[in-house]
Formats: structure tokens, sequence, C-alpha cells
């Protein structure tokens, strides 16, 4: 009697299958929906707050539809952050490393895959701890080096460390190509070695283009982790090269240097607003590659094994 | 040439040509990663001063160290450690069930399956420390309901005080915890996709529920899983620009009274304690893995 009652329960909450009968379905796209609701819940509060005027900013009536849309919230921050030569910057220091950061890091896991190279254990356990290691670390004689090679507040900082593969999760970005170039069957290459082809020329003529969907993934990781760092550009970077999120940490005195503008004006509708211009041209890459983001992990085969 | 001869001469040059194609990686280990690292050890033994263009290196020996335990600036950081020890004890285990829930979810059968797995990834897009930190500071992190029921009062009035401030961090947050679950669904539906269909179904013959299918066949082939996602999701804490442990070390690289070998010291005190929560979390997992197993 008592297990049966359990088993009611159980049923009841999980069906004998999950997605089949009407009431494990209903719980199942009401759970997605609510949750999915609520997870983006903030976003949608930091939307309708960004068009609110002050009026509705105090009203206690008005929560969640503003009585009308107010965009001088969007204009102020926009004034503020300087948007386009700010964008500039941010563009700068993010496409770039992404770029050179997926090149470098294509290559060594091309190397990792494909070749039977001496000491491959000991670089595996190299790459790992480049992943483990917090960059706090070894950040300040990086900083001082940067100090003394003249690069210091300059893209270079940034830049260079990319370019030579120790960017951003790099080790996450060699993994996924050591991964993907490994599930390559061999008989292409020795097809090409037949031909005459030397192992660069293989690399460049079989292997990159038939990794173009790991070269995206890679790319579109690199470049969203990039837009979204700021500890190592607020050390390296110089005023003079404060991105869009350096602008949003420091928004309250960048409030204060604008011209023209008071800080009293300062208010939370005008906060949320810069918040929605700094997601916003990440959030566009992501409407339209979303199915690179999502699908990225699953094709690369970055879970094999 | 014999044809043994040919294969040595063949390894040989594979080998050299890998690490031709390993040599950018390589040098870029050794000049940004293995060198600042060594010298960052020797800076935390050392009084750093600067002056002017140049930087003056005085070896002190364990001096710093002796520092952090006995003075003001020390102690904070300590403290902030710590919280950050606690704020992993609670977070990784909510980000990590919420993320194998919503794989489960999404690994079903559903119509919008992209839909629903586009937004639940969405986060991972938006998510930088300044974004975040505008949200928590805005009061939009949280679920409304928790500060209408006044579940903040409760756990005050419920916990000691050194318990409850994380607590109450938590409720405050939720949402934004959960949004760093992110890439972690992403490993746990790609896991999932693995499990053949028939195994299932073999597992209904024997008479076996969505419960018993549930712990017996999909928990054990995730367990490999658990693992990867528990170790990204503390590393993806440990470095979040909005940790105050780590924001610590930046601040007092330039603070007059400690320098850049203090912050040296600190750092690596930070990395010990991160590398020991990374040891203990895998020894816990591991014999998690085993009692799955067992099941």
């Amino acid at each position: 009697m008592k297990a049966n009652t359990k088993n009611k329960i159980k049923h009841f909450f999980f069906g004998k299958k999950l997605s089949e009968g009407l009431i494990g379905r209903l719980v199942l796209y009401g759970l997605l929906l609510i949750i999915g609701f609520v997870y983006l819940l903030p976003l949608i509060k930091m939307f309708t707050y960004s068009i609110k005027d002050l009026e509705d900013l105090v009203n206690p009536i008005v929560e969640w539809i503003p009585t009308k849309i107010y965009l001088v919230n969007y204009q102020t921050s926009f004034v503020v952050l300087n948007y386009f030569k700010t964008l500039g910057v941010s563009l700068l220091v993010t496409l770039v490393p992404a770029l050179l950061q997926t090149a470098t890091t294509s290559i060594a896991g091309y190397a990792l895959a494909k070749f039977k190279v001496k000491f491959k254990a000991v670089i595996f356990l190299l790459i790992l701890l480049t992943y483990l290691v917090p960059s706090q670390i070894y950040m300040i004689p990086k900083y001082v080096m940067f100090h003394q090679m003249g690069i210091l507040e300059s893209v270079w900082a940034i830049i260079l460390p990319a370019f030579f593969g120790q960017g951003l999760s790099s080790a996450i970005f060699i993994l996924i190509f050591y991964q993907f170039f490994r599930m390559q069957p061999k008989v292409l290459d020795e097809s090409g070695e037949i031909d005459g082809a030397n192992p660069f020329q293989i690399f460049f003529k079989i292997g990159v283009p038939l990794a173009t969907p790991a070269y995206l993934t890679a790319f579109l990781f690199s470049f969203v982790w990039y837009w979204n760092e700021t500890y190592i550009s607020s050390l390296f970077l110089g005023a003079d090269l404060y991105t869009l999120q350096l602008k949003l940490l420091n928004f309250s005195s960048q409030f204060n240097l604008a011209q023209g503008i008071s800080q009293t004006m300062l208010n939370e509708a005008i906060r949320y607003a810069a918040t929605i211009l700094i997601i916003l041209p990440v959030l566009i890459v992501y409407i339209i590659m979303q199915k690179w983001f999502v699908e990225g992990i699953d094709r690369t085969g970055v879970t094999g094994e | 040439m014999t044809k043994r001869k040919k294969m040595m001469k063949r390894s040989k040059r594979e080998n050299l040509v890998g690490w031709a194609f390993l040599s950018v990686w390589v040098l870029g280990f050794l000049l940004f990663m293995a060198y600042p690292l060594i010298t960052s050890f020797y800076y935390s033994l050392s009084q750093v001063t600067l002056e002017g263009e140049g930087i003056q290196v005085q070896f002190i020996a364990f001096e710093n160290y002796r520092r952090i335990f006995s003075s003001a600036p020390g102690f904070s950081f300590l403290e902030s450690v710590s919280d950050f020890a606690l704020e992993i004890l609670f977070k990784v285990p909510i980000i990590t069930v919420f993320a194998i829930i919503i794989a489960v979810m999404l690994n079903q059968k559903i119509k919008l399956r992209g839909f629903f797995r586009a937004i639940y990834f969405l986060p991972v897009i938006i998510a930088s420390g300044p974004v975040i930190n505008q949200l928590v500071s805005q009061g939009a992190a949280t679920i409304p309901l928790v500060e209408e029921m006044g579940l903040i009062n409760l756990i005050n009035e419920t916990f000691s005080e050194n318990l409850a401030r994380p607590i109450a961090t938590i409720f405050s947050e939720l949402i934004v915890i959960l949004w760093f679950s992110g890439v972690q669904i992403l490993l746990f539906i790609a896991a999932l996709q693995k499990i053949d269909r028939s195994t299932y179904e073999a597992g209904m013959i024997d008479g076996a529920g969505a419960w018993e299918s549930f712990w017996k066949i999909t928990m054990p082939s995730l367990k490999s899983m658990v693992l990867v996602s528990v170790i990204f999701t503390i590393i993806n804490l440990a470095t979040f620009s909005e940790n105050q442990a780590i924001a610590h070390i930046k601040n007092n690289m330039f603070a007059l009274d400690t320098g850049f070998g203090f912050s040296s010291a600190i750092a690596w005190i930070y990395f010990i304690v991160l590398a020991l929560i990374l040891v203990i979390a895998s020894l816990l997992l591991g014999a998690f893995k085993k009692e799955v197993s067992k099941r």
C-alpha cells in the first residue's frame, strides 16, 4: 500500500517517461517556461526601467510597464560612454585578440592531435596548468614586464599574449581543436601526403577548411569572453583605452567627466540604459550566431571521452 | 635504406614538425606564463619598490607571508578568501544541480528546444563583472518573491551571523548565480545525448520507472561530466572580476603600505586555497562517482 502511494507520487512528478502523457508534458513546458522567465527577469527589469522617466521611477504603482517610452536615458548614457569611440576601442581589444588566439590555439591543437610529439603528456599538463592557475598570480610580473617593454597602457598588452596562445581560456580552445582535429579521418592527410604536400600545406589545405565549425565556435567564445573581461584590461589598458565594460565599471566617475551633465541626474534608469548599450553588441552577435554557440559544444566534440 | 630506418626517420620528422607547430605556444608559455609565475613567487619573497622608471627588488624571505597573518590589509584579504571558500561551498552545488535539471529537461523530446536552449545559454553572453555588478546593486538579481516573503529577515534570525550573511547573499543574488550555469548545461546535454536510447528501453522492459532510470542510467553516465563541470564552475567563480579576494590582489598592488611583493604573496595564498578547493572537490566527486557506480 505504502509502496503504491510512493509510486503514484513518483509517477505524478516524473511520469513513466518525463516527456510522455499530458501532465508530464504540461509540467515540463510549464517548468521550462517559468524558470526561463525568472532567468530572464533581470534583463526584463533592466529594459523596462531603462525607458522610465523620473516620474515613473518614483511612482510605486508603475512597476513593470512604464506609462511612456522615455529615451533620454539612452541619450545621456550614449554621451557619458562616448559610445562610438569606446565601442571602437572595445572592438579592437576584443576582435583582434580573439582572432589571434583562435589561430594560435588551433595550430597547437592540431600538433597535439596529428603528430607523435615527444613529451606530449608534459605539454598537456602545462596546458591544464595555464587553465587552473588564476591569472592573478602572474599578473604582477607581467605588469612589470609590459612596463619594461613599453607596451603597458597600449593594446599590445592584450594582443601579444593572445597571439602566443596565452590569452583568456586559451587552454579550453586548444582542447576544442585537439578533439576536433583528432576526429578528422587520417586518410585525408595521407592522400595529401601522397600528392606531395608538406605538413604545413596539409594543415592549411585539408585541416583548416574541414574545421570551420570548430574555428567559428572557438572564435565566438573567445570574442564573448574578451568582451566581458575587465580584470586584466583594467590593469593593462590605460584610461585612454577604456572599453565599454570599464566605463560601466566606473560609471559614476565617467558621469562626472562628461560635459554638460550634472551628477544629480544619475539614476538607476540611466545606469540600466548604459548596461543595455553595453550588452547590445554581443546580444546582436548572439541572436545571429546563436546556433553556433549552443551547438558548438556538441559539434566540436569537446565532451568526447 | 631498411624499412626500420625509414620508420625511425619518419617518427623523428613527425616529432620535429609537431614541435614546429607547437613552437608559438611554447614560446608564449615560457614568456607569458612560466617566467611571470616564477618571478611572482620571487616577488612574494621580496620587498618590491618602484623608483621612477625602475623597480627595486629586495629579498626578505617570508616577511610578506608573516605580514599577511598579522596586519590589517592581510586580515581583510584572509576574510575575503574565507568568504570565497564559503561561496564555493554554496554556489557550486546549486549551479551543478540546476544545470543537470535543466539539461535533463532540455534533453526530452520537446518542441522549441532550440529556443529554450538559447534562453538558458544567453547569460553566458552578457554576464560580465560590471553588468552583474549593476544588476546586483540595483536589486534586479533577486526573485521578487524572496523580498516580499521576508525570507532574508527569516534567514538573519535563524542562522548565526557568519552563516546568515552568505545564505542571504545567495537568495538576494539567486538569479545571477544561476546565470553561471550556461556552459555547464550544454556540457550535460552533450553527455546526455551520448546515452544510447536503447539502454532506457531495456530498463523499461525490466520495470524501471523514470526515477530508477534517472539514478541508474542517467546519473552514472553524467558522473565524469559532473567533475568537469564542477572544476569549470570553481575556476569561473575564482576568476570572476567581482570576486572580492582577487580585488584585494589588485588593490594592494598600488597601495602605499603594501606593493607588488605583498600583493604577490596574497596571490599565492589565494592560489593555494584554490588548489586545495579543487583537490577536495575532486576527491569528494571521486567518492561520489564510486557511490553512483555501486547503485
